[in-house]
Order: C-alpha cells, then sequence, then structure tokens
C-alpha cells in the first residue's frame, strides 16, 4: 500500500515565499533608518500576533491581556542584559521559556474559564500588569516606574552595516524561525487538535484529544511568543517602562489579530503592518486619532470582512486563479 | 479601629457605584449572554457630557438628569445600531465589537475633551453631613444615590409591566415574542437603562477618582470581580459583590498599600472564576452534551 505525499507547500508557493524573502532582505538597503526601525519593530509585532493568533483564532480561547506577557518577555530581555550582563541574543531565548512557563501556570486555571470569562480575566491580568511592575518590590531590579534603558547592540565587525539594520536582521531571522516553527506545529496533529477544541470541543474529546493539556500548552506556546517578541521589541526599542505595557499594548495586538485574518498565519504579518504604520499616518490628525480608527476598523471588519486581510487576500487570489483556470 | 470603620465606610460608598456598574453589566449579560467591555467608556463619556453641562452653565442637577437622559438614548441607539447585526455572532465578533467601541469612546474623548485630569464637582456640601467623622458628604451622598437608584430599578423590574416584559424578553426570548412582547426593543431598553446608570455610576466616581479619559479602567475591574463574585446571572448577587469588593478594595488598600489596587482585582477574579464560577449567587451553569 503507497500512500502519495502531497508537498505541502506547491512550487509556484515556494518561489513566490523564495522572492519575498529576498526583497524583505534587500528591502532594509533602499529605506531611511528610521523606516528600518518601523520595520523591525513590525516584525517583531508580527511575532506576538502570531502568538496571540494561535491562542485566538486557532484554540478559540480570547486573551484580552497578551500585553502582559509581551512586557514579561520585555522585562527579562532588559533585566538579563541591563544587570546580569547577558548578551542580548541569548536573552531572547532564556525570554521564551519564561513566558512559556508563565503562560502555562495562567493556562491552568484559564481551562476552567470559557469564552467571556477568560477574556475578563485576561483583560484583569493586561490591566494589573503595569501596576505589578512599578511594585516596590520588584524595583531593584525593573527600575520602578522609571523603566531600564538598554544598550543597543552592534553589528558584529566583519559586517559593515548599520546598528538598525542589524537589528532588523536579528529579527527577521527568528521571525522566520518562528514562523516556521508556527506553520509546521499549525499544520500537524497539534495543530488539528487545536482547531478541533475550538469547534467542537466535546467530539474531540471522544477522539481523544486532551484537551486541557492541548489548552493549557496552546496558551504556554502562545505567551511564549509574545514573550519572544517583548524581548525583541525592547532591545529595539533600547528601553522598557511599566506604561508602555498598559492594556492598550494588549488592545493593539488583538486588534492586529483581528484585522490581519483570524486563524490565519500570514495574516500576522498584515495585522503587524496596520498596527506599526496607522499610526504614523494618523498621528497627523491627532494623538487620539489612530484608536479611534483602530476602533472603526475593528467594527467594520468585523461586519464586512470576518476574516481579515487574510481573508480577502484568499478571495481575491482565488478568484484570480479561478479566472486563469477558465481560460 | 476608628482607621478600620472608616475605611469600611467610605468601601461601601465606593462599592455602591461598582454595585451600580456590575448591575448595569450583568443587566446586559441576562438579557444577551454579552459582557459589555465598553460599559466604563461609555460611563466616563457620560460623565464629560456631565462635565460640559455643568461648564456651559446649567445647574448640577439638570446637568446629572439631562446627562441620565441623553445615557439611556445613547445606549438605545447603539444596541439598535451597532449591536443588534452581532447579536447571534460568535463570542469573539461580540468581544471585537465592545472592544471597538472602548477604544473609539476612550479616543474621542481624549480627542474631544483632551488627556488632561480635570476636577469634576460633587453635588454634596463640603463639610460632613449630620456631623459624622466617619464619612465625606460626598461618600454618604453618594451612596445615598446609588441606594436609591437600585431601589428604584428593584421596583421597576419587581413591579411594572414594563419590567416584567424586560425580565420575560432576557429568560425566554421566544416566548415572550409569542404573548408579544417586543423583545428588540426590550433589548434595547436594558441597554439605555444599563447606559443611564453607567452615567450616574461616572459622575458619583468622578469627584474621587478625577475626570480623564482612562478614568474607568479601575472602576469597570472592580465591577467585573463584583459581578463575578455575585455570580453573573444574578442583579442581587451583583449589587452585593459590588459592595463586598468596595470593602474589599478599600481595607486592602489600606494595610497593603494602594499601589496594588489592580492586582487585587485580578486575584479576586482568578479566584473567584476558578473556586466557584457561578459565584455566590448565581446559578450553576450545566450544559447537555
Amino acid at each position: 500500500m503507497t500512500t502519495t505525499h502531497k508537498p505541502a507547500l506547491s512550487r509556484n508557493q515556494l518561489i513566490g515565499l523564495g522572492l519575498l524573502l529576498v526583497g524583505i532582505c534587500v528591502l532594509p538597503f533602499f529605506i531611511a533608518n528610521y523606516r528600518v526601525f518601523q520595520l523591525t519593530l513590525a516584525l517583531a509585532y508580527a511575532i506576538a500576533i502570531l502568538g496571540l493568533n494561535m491562542l485566538m483564532g486557532f484554540n478559540g480561547q480570547i486573551s484580552l491581556g497578551h500585553g502582559a506577557f509581551y512586557a514579561i518577555g520585555a522585562y527579562t530581555a532588559a533585566i538579563l542584559m541591563d544587570k546580569g550582563g547577558v548578551p542580548y541574543w541569548l536573552t531572547i531565548p532564556i525570554a521564551g521559556v519564561i513566558c512559556l512557563a508563565a503562560g502555562f501556570l495562567f493556562g491552568l486555571p484559564a481551562l476552567r474559564l470559557e469564552g467571556l470569562y477568560l477574556s475578563i480575566a485576561t483583560l484583569a491580568l493586561g490591566i494589573a500588569m503595569p501596576q505589578i511592575l512599578k511594585h516596590k518590590v520588584f524595583e531593584h531590579w525593573t527600575g520602578g516606574s522609571q523603566g531600564l534603558v538598554i544598550m543597543k547592540p552592534d553589528p558584529p565587525e566583519w559586517l559593515k552595516i548599520s546598528q538598525d539594520q542589524w537589528l532588523y536582521f536579528f529579527v527577521l531571522a527568528w521571525t522566520v524561525l518562528l514562523f516556521f516553527i508556527a506553520w509546521n506545529l499549525l499544520r500537524g496533529r497539534v495543530g488539528r487538535a487545536m482547531v478541533a477544541i475550538r469547534d467542537q470541543p466535546v467530539a474531540a474529546q471522544a477522539m481523544g484529544v486532551n484537551t486541557a493539556m492541548v489548552k493549557s500548552m496552546t496558551f504556554g506556546v502562545s505567551a511564549m511568543y509574545t514573550g519572544i517578541a517583548g524581548a525583541l521589541g525592547a532591545i529595539v526599542v533600547q528601553f522598557v517602562a511599566p506604561d508602555s505595557f498598559g492594556i492598550f499594548l494588549s488592545f493593539t495586538l488583538f486588534i492586529g489579530v483581528v484585522i490581519g485574518g483570524l486563524s490565519s498565519i500570514s495574516g500576522a504579518i498584515y495585522g503587524a503592518l496596520f498596527i506599526q504604520f496607522i499610526p504614523n499616518v494618523a498621528d497627523e490628525i491627532s494623538k487620539a486619532a489612530p484608536w479611534a480608527i483602530y476602533g472603526v476598523f475593528l467594527i467594520a471588519f468585523m461586519y464586512v470582512m470576518p476574516t481579515g486581510v487574510a481573508g480577502f487576500v484568499r478571495i481575491v487570489k482565488a478568484r484570480f486563479l479561478r479566472g486563469r483556470v477558465s481560460q | 479601629m476608628d482607621l478600620l470603620i472608616h475605611q469600611i465606610l467610605s468601601g461601601l460608598a465606593t462599592g455602591g457605584i461598582y454595585a451600580s456598574m456590575a448591575l448595569a453589566l450583568v443587566m446586559i449579560y441576562q438579557a444577551t449572554h454579552h459582557v459589555n467591555f465598553a460599559q466604563g467608556e461609555m460611563a466616563m463619556f457620560a460623565t464629560y457630557l456631565a462635565w460640559t453641562l455643568l461648564q456651559s452653565g446649567l445647574p448640577y442637577w439638570g446637568a446629572f438628569f439631562l446627562t441620565v437622559i441623553v445615557s439611556f438614548v445613547a445606549g438605545v441607539v447603539i444596541e439598535r445600531v451597532i449591536i443588534r447585526p452581532v447579536e447571534h455572532a460568535p463570542v469573539l465578533s461580540v468581544v471585537t465589537v465592545f472592544i471597538g467601541l472602548l477604544v473609539i469612546f476612550n479616543s474621542v474623548a481624549g480627542w474631544v475633551f483632551s488627556y488632561t485630569i480635570k476636577p469634576f464637582p460633587s453635588p454634596f456640601p463640603e463639610k460632613p453631613l449630620f456631623g459624622n467623622v466617619y464619612m465625606s458628604s460626598h461618600e454618604l451622598g453618594s451612596m445615598g444615590i446609588t441606594l436609591v437608584l437600585l431601589l428604584a430599578l428593584f421596583v421597576f423590574f419587581r413591579f411594572t409591566p414594563l419590567g416584567l416584559a424586560m425580565r420575560a424578553a432576557a429568560q425566554n426570548p421566544v416566548s415572550s415574542r409569542l404573548v408579544g412582547v417586543r423583545v428588540g426593543w426590550m433589548l434595547a431598553l436594558g441597554w439605555g437603562l444599563a447606559a443611564a446608570i453607567g452615567g450616574v455610576a461616572g459622575m458619583m466616581i468622578a469627584p474621587i477618582v478625577y475626570l480623564e479619559p482612562n478614568m474607568m479602567g479601575g472602576v469597570l475591574l472592580y465591577a467585573f470581580a463584583g459581578a463575578l463574585l455575585g455570580g453573573i446571572d444574578s442583579p442581587g448577587g451583583a449589587v452585593v459583590g459590588g459592595f463586598i469588593v468596595g470593602v474589599l478594595e478599600n481595607v486592602v488598600g489600606t494595610y497593603l498599600g494602594n499601589e496594588l489596587k489592580f492586582t487585587i482585582a485580578l486575584i479576586l477574579i482568578v479566584t473567584v472564576l476558578v473556586i466557584r464560577p457561578s459565584g455566590l449567587f448565581g446559578k450553576v451553569h450545566v450544559s447537555r452534551v
């Protein structure tokens, strides 16, 4: 008996992906350093959004407080570098492990909470986080409300590129790695179990899926992604302070997931670009305008495009390809 | 001991405000099984409206009642226009719409009224009422107002035909529709009432926390804690829960420091949800497989 394996990606898709990657790699040599910085941050957001999307889109657990895990990751990196003298590249995996543990632990009680209850509990976590970071017990490490300043890492000496460009490639490497892992995870056994739990929890359990384990692991992995993004973001911005990790950061990530496209991996990129670049445009109108625009987009998307930008792209592509076939 | 009594009493005063917010949440939850995350920001916006009216020279109570009426109408309109299309949508879509509303209200308030902190007047005299030393007159007055509000709501839901219709629509929409209750409008009325209650809560808490676009974040969190503690499907429970949370906040805040107020709410919410998700007075939810 032989089974034919369909390749995971068709040849055209592979070529497209390769071209995209080449384009992303040459881009920083053609734009201003400030734009490179913004793109780097967008990449970090993409990782965080992908993490949140695993939880919300694929597993159906709503989190309104993922900014808290972003903060934990960022602070882990900052404290390790500032107080421990750990090199910047080593702080990323450590932040990931710490957030994996934190997310798993928060995911355990979250098991009992469905839908709305979980969103309330995570909202509380998101609101409480800056306060915890400011608290005097941790002040010695976290620097209280002043926060911590991080040194910008230098590129290796044999490379003749600017610090911003080096950081861009550093974050890009992590992004590619984490997207690859997520892609593999989500189309495999685990990913199917996650989707099954989202769609039919009872049936999934009857089929032998360890619902509790998968749910809390998803929470853990999702927190890990967001934490790694936080650590990368902290190194890029070179500064952490409690008030930059308020509840509105959690909302930002939430918005990125919804606008980019639920249960879509590529959606994380669209979402990240949206939350990174819309404020740039809207800031010129008013300091409050980006959020008004976010809000309007959120509600409008729910009515007319619930699958987000990724879903829209899919529809357009399907139409385009179908048109070609019929010719 | 005096300090403790003082803290408990002023906890009851803020607890009344949490109780009314919690009640507003529960009203919407009972009718539609939605949790209105934008409740706090709607109340904040109503408070700004009251502030604007006061600035234009209206007397306090004129501004107060006008704000309540406008909030009521705004609540009805929001339900009809924005919430209705997603009434039966999945949980995530509904949460998304509420988060959208939340950030819109928050940013528009910041846009129009700026993010600077403004003082908000209290309708009650500076010096303590009835010569008591434990509570300021604002605390006593706001507690009185929330109690009157809760009593009025109780009477409305218990003894008027409209209140009965609204309860029926929430409990069994299909049968209610068969006997001629206009369920859709009952939901809209519930939203209006919730918005009006929120407006009152906002005006009562504003003299304490001052007026700014983010003033309701903490209040909403405590309202959630109160509603969950009492049981999110029990109006009476939500009120009791709100008072308990208010007292707890003040007492714990006094002895452990105020920097952890939100963290206490977080711990409370998670504890209640893990140990007793139905709350003190809520029905235990059983789902049929």
